[in-house]
């Protein structure tokens, strides 16, 4: 400490040394306070998830003191007067209660919603940022998977909150979940059975959701987060490319009292935004809806938007329904059930590992990749947002009817045909804008920045000035590191020989894979020490173990730009 | 290691340029350099703890702001003067708790990142990343220790004993599964039938009123309950039934089968104009509620599955497989309109044991 250090008050020094006596953490907290915490914007998305979750907990648990998870008739004599007389479930009534009869009642309960729809954004933006920094490889693959689990855990954690109230759009929406399960071959009807306690709808669904709400699925998330922060801390966090960054260190700011002053704040902003929302902007006024009843619907009803990918994979598939074997398998509900969400998210767990064999790549990554260098991975995450968007978007293919005057059938059509061409197209042309921008880079470290000053020369001419980069823009712009290349199918390595991985079907198809990634990132030139040149004869299959774990092997760009 | 990093500046400028040094991170040892604890520029700092204080004292206000909407703001009947709205008090009570809160809030964090960014000083430091990967002894180590323990405790040695603990343990996992055969019935044969039979009237899903056929005008549809059962759910969300009117000779489907079982036929219908279809939809379970009078097709508005009424609610789009099943249709000795039977075919969404 400097010379003006706070001088500790006796009270706090008192408690800290009572609690050393008993736990000798002085060593251990010194290190947190000191854990360095980078600094960029896109790390605060997965903050946002946290702080999110810490809301629901809390307000959660407000809601708790007040909801009757029963769906016991009652006959409604209250405060939202336009229901009075009518026969409703105590989980309705008392979703109204809380509403109308309790100060703050409906504050919380919008928060509440609020901030599970915010959960779902943050943990989606946030993996989004994780996937196009690439900093789920090696070492993070395991919280990469904890995230992918986190995030399927939340979107069931939300269905079962929405579906409490029973109210009719939640019961809609439980009769098409109910729907969906009988769907599953062999033993979808005994899930249902099992589930709603005998025939749709009962009287035992509202409570077992309730207990799976409030208790089951939380307490997973809890411990999941736990174990998603413990490895973010064991591992340290990753950090973009900048001046001094090394993937042997870690820069940025201590815990101690800058991340703790500033994670308050983001707290703060983060619950303050939601009471915004919950002030202004009504969101689920469940007394419109009326009590559930099996048989009355309202047009455009839709689910919260992290269910939006199931409801409009259920509307675009084409109807089908085989026999099998004397069975009915009905395709034309498993398929949208499994198969988009399959896609994604068993996608987006093998993703690192297909990456892995792909780039022949087994080394540790602590400093994360600008989206453009790493053209093979953006686009495949690219074209993976615009199939979940597609797919978003048809879930509400009525509003869209409605709202632009267009057939509703029409825009089915059109998200049929564009739910398999549109990610195939995102791909190629998001290859390209990031080999385009790969170039653009090599034009600034080579030639410099266009300053927007021209200049006339004596002759006539014109021509653009241009500065050369900083230091510290050199070290963002030549951070890259380009893939090796691995042997072609088939061809000879130095022994003369086709290497064994590179044979049969998985050679094959490794070969194609390795060449989206290899041929896609330009070597940075001009500066000789690229892997670009040397590929091919150093780096067979065998040498990629040699490139071990400790190796910087691309470090050696930095080099060749820092002044 | 070549990667040596040049000391410099903060990256991030606020205010007047800092010239905090930047800790120099070494290769010998993780860095622990002094933090400075003094903004560069004071009178800058000042400034910003005034706004800061001013923040927080307004964080304050809208507190006490929120407790007193609190006690000050009714909602409920009972609570709220008689003849007041009791949803504008809730509205109104949201609309001041809501206020005070986000105010409580914003300001709180608007003063907390002004404070971060404009009176602690910017610095940054580095921290050595260690190698995630144990050495090689560690390693070793580990594993003779482990295999130690498992020498010592016998395990390796003693198969018998080591299987028999296998065999124990297998029926106390199953034993939770086991517990959860009571959540519910098995299913049976319950969804290949609804409560409707022969002789039982359709009565109105709203005044429970009896139908005549005459009631009816071509174009009209309307949704109908087995009588006697309009307070059982489990009941109404199988049984319930859209009739339709159409114009005499609209209807124009054949009889269909399902291998030998007549499924639908022209001869159910009344005066070959009023057609009864199930309200369940056969994709995911929905009411298909929507029913456009000039092209007579059926509409679920949960996901666009559309049914043509005059052709024995044959599917025109979406992802529904099979027709609307069709429950046939009588007029009592009273002149009421009854069922026949049940539906000769089971109602809803698919399911594995439909066949």
């Amino acid at each position: 400490m400097s010379d003006d250090a706070v001088k500790i008050p006796k009270a706090l020094d008192g408690v800290g040394s009572w609690l050393d006596d008993r736990f000798h953490g002085a060593r251990g907290v010194k290190v947190l306070m000191r854990k360095v915490f980078p600094d960029h914007w896109t790390f605060m998305l997965g903050e946002i998830a946290l702080w999110s979750f810490v809301i629901l907990l809390l307000t959660g648990t407000f809601l708790a003191l007040f909801f009757v998870p029963s769906t016991q008739d009652v006959v409604y004599h209250g405060s939202y007067t336009k229901l009075n007389g009518i026969t409703m479930s105590q989980a309705y009534a008392s979703t109204l209660n809380i509403s109308f009869d309790v100060r703050g009642g409906l504050l919380i309960r919008q928060i509440h919603h609020w901030a599970a729809n915010m959960f779902m954004v943050a943990i989606m933006a946030h993996m989004l940022r994780v996937f196009f920094t690439g900093a789920y490889r090696k070492p993070r693959e395991v919280n990469w998977l904890i995230g992918i689990v986190l995030f399927t855990l939340g979107m069931l954690e939300g269905l079962f909150g929405y579906s409490l109230p029973d109210d009719q759009l939640s019961g809609a929406g439980l009769r098409i979940f109910e729907g969906v399960l009988q769907g599953i071959p062999i033993v979808g009807t005994y899930l249902a059975f099992f589930l709603f306690g005998g025939e749709f709808p009962g009287n035992a669904i509202v409570p077992r959701m309730y207990i799976i709400h409030v208790f089951l699925i939380p307490g997973l998330i809890l411990a999941l987060i736990t174990a998603h922060l413990f490895i973010m801390f064991w591992q340290k966090h990753t950090q973009m490319p900048g001046l001094g960054n090394t993937e042997k260190n870690v820069t940025g700011q201590p815990f101690w009292p800058y991340f703790l002053l500033k994670g308050q704040a983001w707290f703060f902003f983060i619950f303050g935004l939601l009471a915004v929302l919950s002030t202004f902007a009504q969101i689920n006024p469940v007394w419109l809806y009326g009590p559930y009843t099996p048989l009355a619907i309202s047009s455009a009803s839709q689910p919260d938007w992290y269910m939006g990918i199931l409801e409009g994979a259920l509307r675009i598939m084409p109807a089908w329904e085989i026999n099998f074997l004397g069975h009915t398998l009905t395709l034309s509900v498993l398929i949208p059930f499994a198969v988009p969400l399959g896609i994604i998210f068993t996608g987006a767990a093998l993703w690192p590992f297909f990456e892995q064999w792909a780039t022949g790549d087994r080394r540790e990554h602590h400093i994360n990749d600008r989206p453009r260098n790493a053209p093979a991975r953006t686009g495949t995450g690219v074209a993976a947002i615009c199939f979940y968007g597609i797919l978003w978007a048809e879930g509400a293919n009525d509003v869209l009817a409605d709202r632009f005057d267009v057939p509703l059938y029409t825009i089915t059509w059109i998200a049929r045909i564009a739910v398999f061409v549109v990610p195939i197209g995102a791909y190629f042309v998001t290859k390209r804008i990031c080999i385009g921008l790969q170039r653009s880079d090599e034009h600034m470290l080579t030639h410099g920045l266009e300053i927007g000053i021209i200049k006339q020369l004596p002759d006539g001419g014109f021509v653009e000035e241009e500065r050369p980069l900083t230091p510290a823009e050199q070290a963002v712009v030549g951070a890259k590191k380009v893939p090796v290349a691995l042997p072609a199918p088939g061809e000879p390595d130095e022994n003369g020989v086709p290497a064994p991985a590179s044979r049969g079907v998985m050679g094959w198809a490794r070969g194609v894979a390795n060449r989206a990634f290899t041929e896609t990132a330009l070597p940075v030139d001009g500066h000789g020490n690229g892997h670009g040149g040397n590929g091919h004869e150093a780096l067979g299959e065998p040498e990629h173990a040699a490139v071990g774990a400790g190796e910087p092997a691309e470090s050696g760009e930095h080099d060749g730009e820092e002044h | 290691m070549s990667e040596i990093e040049e000391p410099a500046g903060p990256r991030r400028v606020i205010g007047t340029p800092s010239t905090a040094p930047r800790a120099v991170d070494t290769q010998e040892k993780p860095s622990e350099p002094p933090l400075i604890s003094d903004p560069p520029d004071k009178a800058h700092a000042s400034r910003a703890e005034r706004v800061v204080a001013a923040l927080f004292v307004l964080a304050f206000v809208a507190g006490c702001g929120f407790i007193a909407a609190y006690i000050a703001l009714e909602v409920g009947v009972g609570n709220i003067p008689p003849g007041a709205n009791p949803v504008v008090a809730a509205f109104r009570s949201n609309l001041a708790l809501g206020l005070a809160l986000s105010v409580v809030l914003l300001a709180l964090g608007t003063g907390s990142i002004i404070w971060v960014r404009h009176l602690t000083p910017n610095i940054e430091i580095a921290e050595q990343r260690h190698d995630l990967r144990s050495s090689d002894a560690d390693r070793a180590a580990f594993k003779s220790e482990f295999a130690d323990g498992a020498a010592i405790s016998q395990v390796t040695k003693r198969p018998l004993m080591r299987r028999t603990l296998l065999l124990a343990t297998a029926p106390l996992a199953l034993a939770p599964l086991v517990l959860l055969r009571d959540l519910g019935p098995l299913p049976g044969t319950s969804l290949r039938y609804t409560v409707w039979r022969k002789g039982l009237r359709a009565v109105t899903l709203g005044g429970l009123d009896k139908l005549r056929p005459s009631d009816f005008q071509p174009g009209s549809m309307i949704t109908v309950i087995p009588e006697g059962y309009q307070d059982d759910p489990n009941a109404l969300a199988k049984a319930g039934v859209i009739l339709i009117k159409l114009e005499p000779g609209q209807l124009n489907f054949p009889d269909r089968y399902n291998g030998s079982t007549l499924i639908a036929s022209m001869n159910w219908s009344i005066d070959n104009s009023l057609v009864a279809y199930s309200k369940i939809c056969t994709h995911v379970g929905c009411p298909v509620a929507l029913y456009e009078q000039t092209t007579h097709h059926i509409l679920c508005p949960c996901h666009q599955s559309t049914f043509d009424a005059t052709n024995g609610a044959w599917v025109i789009f979406g992802p529904a497989a099979r027709p609307l099943p069709q429950l046939p249709l009588m007029v009592d000795s009273d002149g009421y309109l009854a069922a026949a039977s049940d539906f000769p075919q089971p109602v809803g969404p698919s399911f594995w044991e439909r066949g």
